[in-house]
């Protein structure tokens, strides 16, 4: 899923600081898995945000609205009797959401509400960490099903670099060097020679480098048939 | 025995302190609590093993919270006491009271209503 | 003897058999050409080539393509660091053919420590090839006189290639197919990190032996004399991948402060003497980090003086 985190109060507070009526659209997405978007925390950020104003002494009043997706111009498209109420919204869904709005309703301002971080999985309860950066052409298979591309901070495709040190990555010790556990995924099944040689130059034309990317279903296009 | 706590302080029961939610802290700060506490039982005595730890979590959630916005962390608290120690409910309730007394009425008025 | 690849002074100092010396030289944090060049007089005459760095431990210096290029005016021979962080394919290709058209004749390969290190933590790290792939390209534009994207080059760079090795990062066991995959990627020389566990090292020497890679490559010995305990202290703890045994500290310590310089140049010597006798040790390369001055006197106690002349 897309995992994102909640910006600060003060840098939400900030943006509306002159608006009186606003939404909070949250998501029933990756946002509501990740706890960051969905209802709950929709529910934290207005009562968070009404007990600030009201100390400040410039009352807000908050609606909230929980989209089932905020990534589907169908769902979008459900608060268009509404959306026009508000001095501004702000979206609490990845930062696919607040595009999608803002490209629907041309008038309305909207606000990313999170900092959208990285495509991965919850490895326990409450923690988040990366597994794809989106490189377009998946290799993992090559690499013991661990995609070094995400997950190497150098994105090395012949690793590990010298810096690996016990496990742990040159960048800071919270942090695996997942080229170590390829190289003793490897090595346990005796699989080594699967590492030797030069694994070839990487074609980043299919990763954000080649420009902004798009998929197209022919057969769910509709008015094709 | 007989034990009084202040009536400043209104109790609101739950099964176990699991079930306090950051939003319930959250709202009556909102609505002008001028403190709010939760009182649950022993750490490592919970009956659904950690109520009372999350419930913990949650009240720091809140303490930074209202950091964040300018307002007296110490205005959200969490005890820990068994159901066996009424008279340190009592002293508690006391201890918060006057704490809250001391920081003195919330700074979370609104302006609008009446 | 073989035919020479690139034709520098290093390759013909390796190929002719002797015993190699290479030094080291940072650009300066800024444009002072005086400075660098008086770090490059204690050298000359002394070592076979010296690396000039690329942006070491990323902190922004001088870029290694000028300062390589200020070291051939200064009439030594510059060993050309590039890493991958700061370069796309684009720009190291370019850097590469300018390199050759301005006189370098050798470089080494790297990835490069990761940005964070730095002095400016927050920039987008490159790393769009990354060190075993840089040494395969440089090959294939001096090797097939091609581009990565095949497209002919009009006078290819003739570089002689060299890339790292750090045989006490981990997985240890792992170090030596590593080494391996440099070399068949195109490496002609192997710098390795500096050196100071030396049971590691000779452990590691011998599985390079056992699979016949020093046939291969030449490969040059890491030696970095240590100034004195707080530098040993300090290199194990903030210098990613050193491995720096207690007993060397120990042994730094074991002597007044003011002669704790001598000791660590002293069991560096003692290194040279064990590498000059190293079964698959083709020379030392030796980074007295900022002690650019004591290289003469090390240079002449470690016995590797005069340079050959080839
Ligand atoms: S190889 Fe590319 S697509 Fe596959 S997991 Fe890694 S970043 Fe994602
Ligand atoms: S230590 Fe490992 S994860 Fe970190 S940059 Fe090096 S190879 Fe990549």
């Amino acid at each position: 899923m897309i995992v994102a985190d909640r910006k600060s109060l003060k840098e939400i507070l900030a943006m509306v600081e002159d608006d009186k009526k606003i939404l909070i659209a949250g998501c029933k997405g990756c946002v509501t898995v990740c706890n960051t978007g969905g209802l709950k925390e929709v529910e934290i950020l207005a009562s968070s945000m009404k007990i600030a104003r009201k100390k400040q002494g410039n009352d807000i009043d908050i609606d909230i609205n929980v989209l089932e997706r905020q990534c589907d111009t169908e769902y979008v498209a459900g608060i268009k009797d509404t959306v026009e109420d508000y001095d501004s919204v702000i979206s609490l869904a990845c930062g696919v959401g607040p595009q999608f709005l803002s490209e629907m309703y041309k008038d309305q301002t909207f606000y990313p509400g999170v900092n959208t971080t990285f495509f991965g999985g919850a490895t326990e309860h409450g923690v988040w960490e990366e597994r794809c950066a989106g490189c377009g052409t998946c290799g993992i298979h090559n690499f013991g099903g661990l995609c070094p591309i995400a997950r190497c901070a150098k994105s090395l495709m012949n690793g590990p670099c010298g810096g690996s040190s016990n496990g742990v990555c040159e960048v800071n010790k919270d942090i695996e060097c997942i080229w170590d556990s390829i190289v003793r995924k490897k090595m346990d099944a005796g699989k080594i020679e699967d590492l030797m040689g030069v694994k070839g130059i990487k074609n980043w034309k299919t990763a954000r480098d080649g420009g902004p990317r798009k998929s197209i279903r022919e057969e769910l296009v509709q008015g094709n048939i | 025995m007989r034990l009084s706590y202040p009536a400043d302080v209104k109790i609101i029961q739950v099964p176990c302190t699991g079930r306090v939610d950051i939003l319930h802290l959250l709202n009556a700060i909102e609505d002008g609590a001028d403190g709010v506490y939760v009182a649950g039982c022993l750490e490592g005595e919970c009956h659904y093993l950690a109520g009372n730890l999350k419930a913990r979590k949650k009240v720091e959630y809140v303490k930074r919270t209202l950091t964040e916005i300018g307002i007296e962390p110490e205005r959200v608290e969490m005890y820990n006491l068994s159901s066996a120690q009424g008279a340190r409910f009592a002293e508690i309730a006391n201890e918060m009271v006057e704490k809250i007394k001391g920081l003195g009425p919330t700074p979370v008025k609104s302006n609008t209503a009446a | 003897m073989s035919e020479l690849k690139s034709g520098s002074n290093l390759e013909k100092v390796l190929n002719a058999g002797h015993f190699a010396f290479t030094g080291e030289c940072g650009p300066p944090k800024g444009a002072n050409v005086t400075h660098l060049k008086e770090k490059l007089n204690h050298l000359k005459g002394k070592v076979d080539a010296v690396n000039m760095t690329d942006n070491q431990t990323a902190v922004v210096r001088m870029s290694s393509l000028a300062g390589s290029v200020l070291m051939i005016e200064e009439g030594l021979e510059p060993n050309f660091q590039m890493v991958c962080r700061d370069r796309n394919r684009l720009a190291m290709m370019s850097d590469i053919l300018g390199a050759y058209a301005l006189g370098i004749r050798n470089m080494l390969c790297l990835s490069g420590d990761h940005q964070t290190f730095g002095n400016h933590p927050d920039a987008k790290n490159v790393h769009d090839i990354d060190s075993m792939q840089l040494i395969s390209m440089v090959k294939k534009m001096r090797d097939e006189g091609k581009f990565l994207n095949d497209e002919d080059i009009d006078v290819p760079p003739k570089m002689f290639i060299g890339a790292a090795c750090n045989p006490f990062a981990d997985p240890y066991e792992y170090r030596v197919y590593r080494l391996a995959n440099k070399i068949e990627a195109g490496a002609d020389f192997i710098q390795t990190q500096c050196i100071f566990n030396m049971d590691k090292f000779r452990d590691f020497m011998k599985k390079v032996v056992d699979m016949g890679l020093h046939e291969k490559c030449y490969i040059l010995a890491g030696v970095t004399p240590m100034k004195n305990a707080g530098m040993a202290n300090f290199m194990s703890k903030f210098v990613p991948g050193m491995d720096i045994p207690d007993s060397l500290v120990k042994r730094l310590k074991s002597v007044d402060k003011k002669d704790q310089s001598e000791e660590g140049i002293k069991f560096a010597l003692e290194q040279v003497e064990e590498f000059k006798e190293m079964e698959g040790v083709a020379g030392v390369h030796m980074m007295a980090i900022e002690w650019e001055h004591m290289v003469p006197e090390i240079a002449e106690r470690a016995g590797v003086l005069p340079r050959p002349v080839v």
